[in-house]
């Protein structure tokens, strides 16, 4: 039978090793623990630029019709066909989202149209960085705005899961000197030796990393290894999504079933990460079915998947998505939509004030798009997010969080409760 | 192949009986590098300082190791200016001398590659110029517009095809396996080495418009020729370089009031020919397809370098400050260089119209004087005023002369070869050799390698490996033959360091913090076993042969010969005590004593060795 790591440890080698460290390890593991009444804060990245306009439709605005000829998405229908989802008489949702309608009418998600970066750039390269690093137009900021919200809160004794990255990089937004792990899928978040030799190989490891002189591996090496044994537990549980929730196929619904997992395994989670890429419709984008129709499902049931299987836990939860830059006002030669400006972002959650789409809508008349050619900003992404590092997460540093940015609590959305 | 392979053998047969000697004589001492604390071990070590002091002036030169031993300095040189030991390297530096070792790695023309220049054969892409790799790996959306289908029936035939190699990715993905084959493979160690770090230094990202076609002829005209060159020829190559135009968009900016005047230009020509034929003058220019015409593609906000018009002269182009920014805070002065906003605004304009031909198709530099800002810039306290294209060369050769430049270079230089935190004295050395000899980087490594600190104990192994050079000193010191390097590459991403793909033009961080956290830990752990056990797809270790024996009949002796081998025989008693604990853990026991043929003692050792800490090190 197999030889369980702890054992290993008692028997011997922790006595060999002088395990001074062990105590305060598991003090942590049991404080990490005991914090159910946490918020947290799951951030979505849409990267590739959504096409913010044929997601959160202005069907009330006449010139969205004359710009579009074949993608727009026609308006709300009475007979049965595909057309917009009303949401309050002049905006609706694209019918693929059909399964988000319910949230937003049970006040669940709320929606910003309109928003984006003050920054003018319509690389995709740029856009995911300054809105990732929180620093609109500054190439040499260092950390990601999620991460610096990390240090600024900082926790004596916080878990390992305290922020994590669903993917094989950390991304921008996590990058910094607060801990946080990049973690592809919990399933393989362990040591991948060969059956025979698992045992020995975690536990030499363990032991290495326990033992050695070296302090900054130390301290990693810990980490890992209680994140593995933290994780081996929620594993162990095989995991059913709860209220019959049923996710999509897919990396996307895996990655946020998996978020849902460790937020109901109670291990410390604070902040997630997690993206979705495709989104770049340069050409035969669709209208109510085609290429973002189909990424559109994928999205829109992951999220009330998400939603279901949380229960009453969402009351904790808020998930924000983003998305570099929206697309051009008018479609182009090719039945796509080239980079533009302003987009929309999704706020889910208990604490949210849903219903509602918020935001000042600037018009599709010429003479109100950017630069003559695109939805106008109206609103800086940051005001969102700074609304949910506030209010959602507790943290008055937002001058921290966001440098360069002045919070105006005035122009306050009030997206979520106090 | 098996000849080779079996030679390799003899040599470790050899080196073991040397190696077993030496630990016997140094198992000792192994302990101080790692643990200095306690007065024994002081006293262990001055022991040894004394005896380092008396290394041979054959092997040492006069290169200053008062700390080390040779083993040691042998082991640190290879971790430093090489990707790590290949089996038999250190008996063969040793044979030779340390310092002309070093020597011939400063000058790596001196050195036959040629066994290396054979197997990158299988890489076409690496030799063909950027106008050719954008037609051989043509963009599916210009590819199907040029056969004149659409661009799903042009995905479906790609799919359909067997050979997938007309796909844009694989320009980088035989980048990226070249890459890792050199770094293992070549004997210009120090070539590699620089290579990498001047790439990051001036980092473009392939995934950024077409940059991807454009790094093969980056990496080898634009910074490989001048790795140990001058600084000056570096910083010129990379600022034509249409690479680098793109990336941080130069090739866009333009100066707003030059622009006008142009724009009104063309304006004013287009009504004198209406005039005077009473027709549409784009008829007469335009004899590739009309950008203004439904369905064609039209690029995103890339106007034809001194062609603005043709239905997007609404948009009137302006300065662009990215690359004259990032040219002084990351290539040149460093960002407590001494700049203001209004040094990047001036330099900006002053390299306005540097900018490239058809980027598209055929890029080349390009200098266009209609968008040049014709204005004296003040940059710096100097004025510029040279004319045209003069403007930005004079502000490159200022910026190569500041004293900021030279201690900036010479710290990266420094933080990259000797410590995350390096002396200051060392660097400010450095710094001196920069100014005085006009920026030549052989010169500024020699001050470097000719310091003390470069080989004090301090700096022994101070360094974390990145996961590049982890997967490559895995691959070194395992003596492990790459077949196909594709998954060492997938490999390398996976540990957090995916090659030419990082997207801020920082480049890759080089200190300590950015690469240690628990994925990434925990993924160089893995590495190890998969490498170890005989499952990384492309690469063989066979490691019976490796550690020389047969069978899991002496367990003790495998211990012995992964710690030599591996890790030079340097390493802490805890974690040699560690190793040997596992290999009397039942279930290895009694794998072994299933199927003695496996070798699984030996797969476990070498796995764990190749995930301790001391292998994380350099």
């Amino acid at each position: 039978m197999t030889i369980s790591r702890r054992v290993f440890l008692k028997g011997g080698g922790v006595a060999m090793l002088g395990f001074g460290a062990m105590p305060s390890f598991l003090a942590r593991t049991v404080e990490a623990t005991a914090t159910p009444n946490k918020k947290i804060l799951v951030a979505l990245f849409q990267r590739g630029a959504m096409d913010g306009l044929n997601v959160v439709v202005p069907f009330g605005e006449p010139a969205y019709y004359r710009m579009r000829p074949s993608i727009a998405i026609p308006q709300p229908s009475r007979t049965g066909e595909l057309s917009a989802l009303d949401l309050d008489g002049f905006f609706g949702l694209h019918p693929s989202l059909q399964a988000l309608q319910p949230l937003f009418h049970d006040r669940q998600l709320a929606i910003v149209q309109a928003v984006g970066s003050p920054d003018n750039t319509r690389s995709h390269f740029d856009a995911q960085d300054y809105m990732e690093s929180g620093t609109p137009g500054v190439k040499s900021t260092e950390d990601g705005w999620l991460n610096r919200y990390l240090q600024q809160q900082k926790e004596e004794q916080s878990s390992p899961f305290r922020a994590i990255a669903m993917g094989q990089q950390m991304p921008r937004m996590l990058q910094g000197t607060a801990p946080a792990l990049a973690i592809p899928d919990i399933r393989q978040f362990q040591v991948m030796a060969p059956g025979q030799m698992s045992g020995a190989m975690s536990g030499g490891f363990e032991a290495l990393y326990a033992q050695t002189v070296d302090h900054a591996l130390r301290g990693t090496g810990q980490e890992t290894f209680e994140a593995i044994d933290m994780l081996k537990k929620i594993r162990q549980q095989n995991y059913q999504p709860a209220n019959g929730a049923q996710y999509p196929k897919g990396r996307f619904a895996q990655s946020l079933q998996q978020i849902a997992q460790m937020i109901k395994g109670n291990i410390g989670l604070e902040v997630a990460f997690l993206d979705l890429g495709g989104w770049d419709h340069h050409v035969n984008e669709g209208s109510v079915q085609g290429q973002l129709s189909n990424l559109l499902r994928e999205f829109g049931d992951s999220l009330a998947a998400f939603h279901k299987d949380m229960g009453e836990t969402m009351r904790d939860v808020t998930l924000v998505t983003m998305s570099e830059f929206g697309r051009t006002a008018a479609e182009n030669g090719n039945r796509g939509t080239d980079h533009g400006h302003a987009n929309c972002m999704f706020v889910l959650g208990g604490d949210v004030l849903g219903g509602k789409v918020y935001g000042k809508w600037p018009g599709l008349e010429r003479e109100h798009l950017y630069e003559g050619r695109d939805l106008n900003v109206t609103t800086d992404f940051r005001q969102v997010l700074g609304e949910l590092v506030q209010i959602h997460l507790g943290n008055n540093q937002l001058k921290y969080v966001f440098p360069g940015f002045t919070y105006d609590p005035h122009k306050a959305l009030g997206l979520v409760r106090a | 192949m098996p000849a080779r392979r079996r030679r390799h053998r003899q040599n470790d047969y050899a080196w073991t009986g040397f190696l077993a000697g030496v630990f016997l004589a140094a198992g000792l001492f192994v302990a101080p590098s790692l643990d200095a604390s306690g007065a024994q071990q002081h006293n262990k070590e001055k022991k040894k300082d004394k005896k380092a002091a008396q290394l041979s002036k054959a092997f040492r030169g006069k290169l200053p190791i008062t700390e080390l031993s040779e083993d040691e300095a042998t082991l640190h040189a290879l971790n430093r200016l090489a990707f790590g030991p290949r089996p038999g390297d250190v008996e063969r530096i040793k044979n030779l001398g340390l310092e002309k070792w070093i020597d011939a790695q400063l000058h790596p023309d001196s050195l036959d590659d040629r066994t290396l220049d054979t197997r990158l054969e299988d890489y076409p892409a690496l030799k063909l110029s950027t106008a050719e790799l954008v037609e051989r790996y043509p963009n599916a959306q210009q590819a199907a517009k040029r056969a004149g289908i659409t661009l799903e029936e042009y995905k479906r035939r790609m799919d359909a095809e067997a050979d997938k190699s007309k796909a844009p990715r694989e320009v980088v993905l035989e980048l990226s396996e070249a890459k890792i084959l050199r770094a293992i493979y070549s004997e210009r160690q120090l070539q590699e080495v620089m290579t990498d770090f001047w790439f990051n230094h001036f980092n473009v990202f392939a995934a950024k418009g077409p940059v991807k076609w454009m790094l093969p002829d980056y990496e080898r005209e634009v910074i490989r020729p001048h790795t140990l060159g001058k600084f000056r020829d570096l910083l010129y190559a990379t600022a034509k370089s249409p690479a680098m135009l793109f990336y941080l968009d130069n090739w866009l900016s333009a100066d707003p009031k030059a622009y006008a005047q142009h724009a009104k230009e063309i304006e004013q020509r287009r009504q004198r020919f209406n005039r005077l034929f009473g027709g549409d003058s784009r008829i007469m220019i335009m004899s590739r397809p009309n950008p203004n015409r439904p369905n064609f593609p039209r690029p995103q906000n890339r106007p034809q370098p001194g062609q603005p018009p043709q239905g997007q002269a609404k948009q009137p182009r302006g300065l662009n400050e990215n690359y004259g920014r990032e040219l002084m805070e990351l290539h040149t002065l460093g960002v407590d260089g001494g700049y203001t906003q209004n040094d990047v605004t001036q330099a900006a304009m002053a390299l306005t119209g540097w900018t490239m031909s058809a980027p598209q198709r055929n890029p080349e530099f390009q200098f266009d004087e209609k968008i040049h800002g014709a204005e004296p810039k003040l940059v710096l306290g100097h004025t510029i005023h040279a004319g045209g294209m003069k403007d930005g060369e004079e502000l490159l050769d200022l910026l190569v002369t500041q004293p900021s430049t030279a201690h900036f270079i010479s710290t990266k230089l420094a933080r990259k070869f000797v410590s995350d935190t390096p002396p200051v004295a060392l660097v400010e050395r450095m710094a001196r050799t920069f100014a005085d000899s006009d920026g030549n980087i052989r010169e500024v490594m020699k001050t470097m390698i000719y310091s003390p600190e470069f080989w004090s104990r301090e700096t022994y192994r101070a360094k974390i490996k990145t996961p590049f050079e982890l997967v490559a000193s895995a691959l070194r010191t395992t003596g492990a033959h790459v077949e196909r390097p594709i998954a060492l590459v997938m490999w390398s991403a996976r540990i957090g360091e995916p090659l030419y793909a990082c997207q801020p033009p920082t480049g890759y961080p080089d200190k300590a913090e950015a690469w240690v956290n628990s994925g990434a830990l925990l993924n160089r752990l893995n590495f190890g076993i998969v490498l170890a056990t005989g499952k990384m797809n492309g690469a063989q270790l066979d490691v019976s042969a490796l550690l020389g024996q047969d069978s899991g009949t002496d367990p003790d002796a495998v211990l012995t010969r992964a710690v030599e081998v591996l890790l030079g025989g340097q390493v802490s008693a805890e974690t040699r005590a560690v190793l040997q604990k596992q290999l009397n853990d039942p279930q290895v026991l009694q794998a072994m004593f299933d199927d003695p043929v496996k070798n699984v003692d030996a797969g476990m050792i070498t796995g764990l060795v190749l995930g301790s800490p001391e292998f994380q090190r350099r």
